[in-house]
């Protein structure tokens, strides 16, 4: 039968694209969300300087590193991004499979932004507040009770009068991660929780860190601009991001002010702003050399005209690191220094 | 005849034509109920997507100068060409069609409403009309995402200027420009040739819709054969007893075992124990012709099934073996059914993105892919990408990939309903 012969060919032809060796001549990008946008632009401009474009996967920082610390080779990524900072235990599953040496690269500065639809009046929130509307447990005339507030100005009558409703981004995401420990933490000591729980030591913060689960608390994804849409269809909702979410979305949405201050550049840049962090990305120094263009890509992501005062990433958002930390980072990729770690 | 009966054999048949007229009724409402929503979900997403099909074109001119001049271009190749460093000439062109900007501030907004290849559009120019230029000469280059959506009416110019990413200087020039004829709409054809980008107005589907494409080669490539031949032994050879009974329940099992799964088999087997490449098409083929697989096998047995058995009576009544009598006539009848079935099963696999994600499909991939062992995305992982990006211009580009894959999906079901009306044998 001739389909059958013609399959049966095709099939062989097939099989033996399993044979050949595969070598891999593109950096392989995965983790946070957060510094996906900015990863994707320099990727982008990297790619033209005769380089392949690096490929990037948006997976969350919690699921970057996993893939990340699975171990060295051409079948796993080269660097993952975060918008935290590496944990202990991250630290040692790598070192488990093999990643004994990593270096870490500050790009720049972040906001959290917890913002609204542009319909809503502006709102003010300290961390306290914030707390108190979101946690599971809050203590009430010093016992701990299932969170009883339904509406902000239940918590302090200056607050909305409206439901308490808060998009959060998921368990695996850096944000959650700088959120509960920059927000619900600090709320947490400000109302008196902490000390309470004081007697469990180290478990007293993951304690802080539990949101309540009757429906005010919404987990929305690692999609970001699915929370902006949410938001403007109901101006009671709150939500949080990074602040690059709201520059390109300031004809929908506004930031609420943190403890009276709003999310500005400058006030991100030198930590006035409460909920500021830094945006990093993670590389394995294994793979420098053996991978094309990994030392080149850290040099354009830490050039001037890309995380600098004036580059183009800060066109989008990323807020510029200082001189000083700067020139530190460049130093770094310089000499591909590398993690302490004992 | 008793009058009595009668009447109430009257009544019963009234309340019985009432009973059918009201299960009409239900069905009508069912019917129009499920058309409103595809209604709905075409024009929502029509309206928004059609505008990608077409972009925003700004009309400048160039001026030659003593350093660049048309004469060189002549006896250069397109690649010396595009080597060339033409940014700060094309720069200082573009500023020279706005002679009234004196200030540095002004002019960097006056470059960005144009793409931020404009460089990379003015030598293709070039080297298109490299044998005729003028020392003037005007043409078209792309305008800046920003600037599109305000030209297509996307982006609303009411709301205050703090809020906008157009300043309202950039607006009084744009409104110049359209006063002098000078913005123009053409069809956007980069939008099928290129791949992602950051840069929404240079962000295209080539790159997923080559990924698409290489995947479904390889889904066919591997779920058709194996399906066809699968179901021909199961339903012609194989014996029945309670092994062939296990199997049978299994595939049926397959065929509703949700998406992500496969996606999980892929990334345990495929990529960790046999270390295929991730994220390209190589195994989210594989991966997605497990998911055809059982769907191709049903079909076939069924329409197997259906081909009477005087045909193979027949076929072995004059003397043909068994593989003759399935080969030569059974399988050639039941072939439609179970191209059918492939179409259709192709078809879901086309759509999917969700086993997709776990074995790195989803990702930001410039470079359009050349051949089944590159990173690739799929048309649906396009779709999935854009929604998620922040800038407006992605809207209409998440829009507009859906709108493809649905008319591929639409063709592909067209297809599958041709081949059937025409081939299909009635007994």
């Amino acid at each position: 039968m001739n389909l059958l012969k013609i399959l049966i060919v095709t099939l062989i032809a097939f099989g033996s694209l399993f044979g050949t060796s595969y070598a891999r001549d593109q950096i392989k990008i995965v983790g946070s969300s957060t510094v996906y946008p900015y990863a994707t632009i320099v990727a982008e401009r990297f790619g033209k300087s005769g380089f392949k474009t690096p490929v990037i996967e948006s997976t969350g920082t919690g699921g970057g590193m996993k893939l990340f610390c699975a171990g060295v080779g051409v079948n796993h990524p080269d660097i993952t991004n975060a918008s935290r900072v590496i944990k202990e235990g991250e630290i040692e599953l790598c070192k488990k499979n093999g990643v004994a040496e990593i270096i870490e690269i500050v790009i720049g500065n972040d906001g959290l932004t917890l913002a609204h639809s542009l319909e809503a009046s502006n709102a003010d929130f300290n961390q306290e507040q914030l707390y108190l509307a979101l946690a599971d447990e809050v203590p009430v005339n010093g016992q701990f009770v299932k969170n009883p507030f339904q509406k902000w100005s239940e918590i302090d009558p200056n607050l909305p009068d409206h439901k308490i409703e808060v998009l959060v981004a998921p368990p695996t995401s850096g944000t959650r991660d700088a959120w509960d420990s920059l927000i619900m933490v600090k709320g947490c000591k400000a109302a008196g929780a902490y000390d309470m729980w004081s007697e469990l030591g180290e478990k007293a913060k993951k304690k802080c860190r539990i949101s309540r689960e009757d429906g005010r608390v919404i987990e929305a994804g690692e999609n970001d601009a699915l929370i902006v849409q949410k938001l403007t269809e109901d101006p009671e909702r709150f939500g949080y991001f990074g602040y690059s979410y709201l520059l390109v979305n300031e004809d929908k949405i506004k930031p609420t002010s943190i403890a009276g201050i709003e999310p500005t550049l400058e006030g991100i840049q030198d930590y006035s702003y409460p909920i500021a962090r830094p945006l990093q990305f993670y590389v394995k120094k294994a793979h420098i050399g053996s991978i094309p263009g990994i030392e080149e890509f850290l040099q354009e992501f830490t050039s001037s005209r890309a995380m600098g005062e004036d580059g183009y990433l800060t066109d989008i958002g990323l807020v510029a690191l200082s001189d000083d930390d700067a020139d530190e980072i460049r130093e770094r990729v310089s000499n591909l220094s590398t993690l302490s770690t004992e | 005849m008793n009058s009595n009966s009668l009447k109430i054999s009257n009544e019963n048949l009234k309340r019985r034509l009432n009973a059918e007229r009201r299960f009409k009724f239900y069905g009508v409402i069912a019917i129009s109920l499920a058309l409103i929503f595809v209604l709905i979900l075409f024009t929502n997403i029509i309206s928004k997507g059609y505008s990608a099909f077409y972009r925003t074109l700004i009309e400048i001119k160039i001026e030659f100068n003593d350093k660049v001049q048309p004469e060189m271009f002549k006896q250069m190749s397109d690649t010396e060409i595009n080597k060339l460093d033409l940014y700060s000439f094309s720069k200082k062109n573009i500023y020279s069609n706005f002679p009234d900007i004196e200030k540095k501030s002004d002019k960097k907004k006056i470059i960005k409403l144009f793409s931020i290849e404009f460089e990379e559009e003015i030598k293709t120019y070039i080297n298109k009309n490299k044998n005729n230029l003028g020392n003037k000469i005007n043409l078209y280059i792309s305008a800046s995402d920003d600037i599109d959506q305000i030209h297509k009416g996307n982006y609303s110019r009411d709301i205050p200027e703090e809020r906008r990413r157009v300043s309202n200087f950039q607006l009084s020039i744009y409104d110049e420009l359209v006063g002098q004829n000078k913005v123009k709409f053409e069809f956007n054809l980069p939008f099928f040739s290129r791949g992602d980008s950051r840069e929404a107005e240079l962000a295209g589907l080539g790159g997923s819709l080559i990924g698409s494409f290489f995947t479904m080669i390889i889904v066919l490539l591997l779920s058709f054969p194996f399906g066809l031949f699968g179901a021909i032994y199961l339903e012609e050879f194989s014996k029945r007893n309670r092994f062939t009974d296990f199997i049978e329940i299994n595939i049926n099992n397959l065929a509703a075992v949700p998406s992500i799964v496969f996606g999980l088999l892929g990334l345990g087997i495929l990529l960790n124990t046999f270390e295929l490449p991730r994220s390209t098409a190589l195994v989210g083929g594989i991966t997605l012709s497990l998911m055809t697989l059982p769907t191709i096998i049903i079909a076939t047995r069924a329409s197997l099934r259906s081909v009477p058995p005087s045909i193979r009576e027949g076929a072995l009544a004059v003397g043909a073996s068994k593989v003759q009598t399935v080969m030569h006539h059974v399988v050639p009848l039941a072939l439609p059914g179970s191209i059918t079935g492939t179409i259709i099963g192709i078809a879901r696999a086309l759509g999917e993105t969700a086993p997709l994600l776990l074995i790195g499909m989803v990702a930001f991939i410039v470079d359009v892919p050349s051949s089944p062992l590159d990173p690739s995305t799929s048309l649906p992982v396009q779709a999935y990408l854009w929604n998620d990006s922040a800038e407006r211009a992605y809207e209409e580009k998440t829009s507009a990939a859906i709108i493809i894959l649905l008319s591929f999906l639409i063709l592909f079901n067209l297809i599958a309903v041709f081949i059937r009306r025409k081939f299909e044998t009635k007994w």
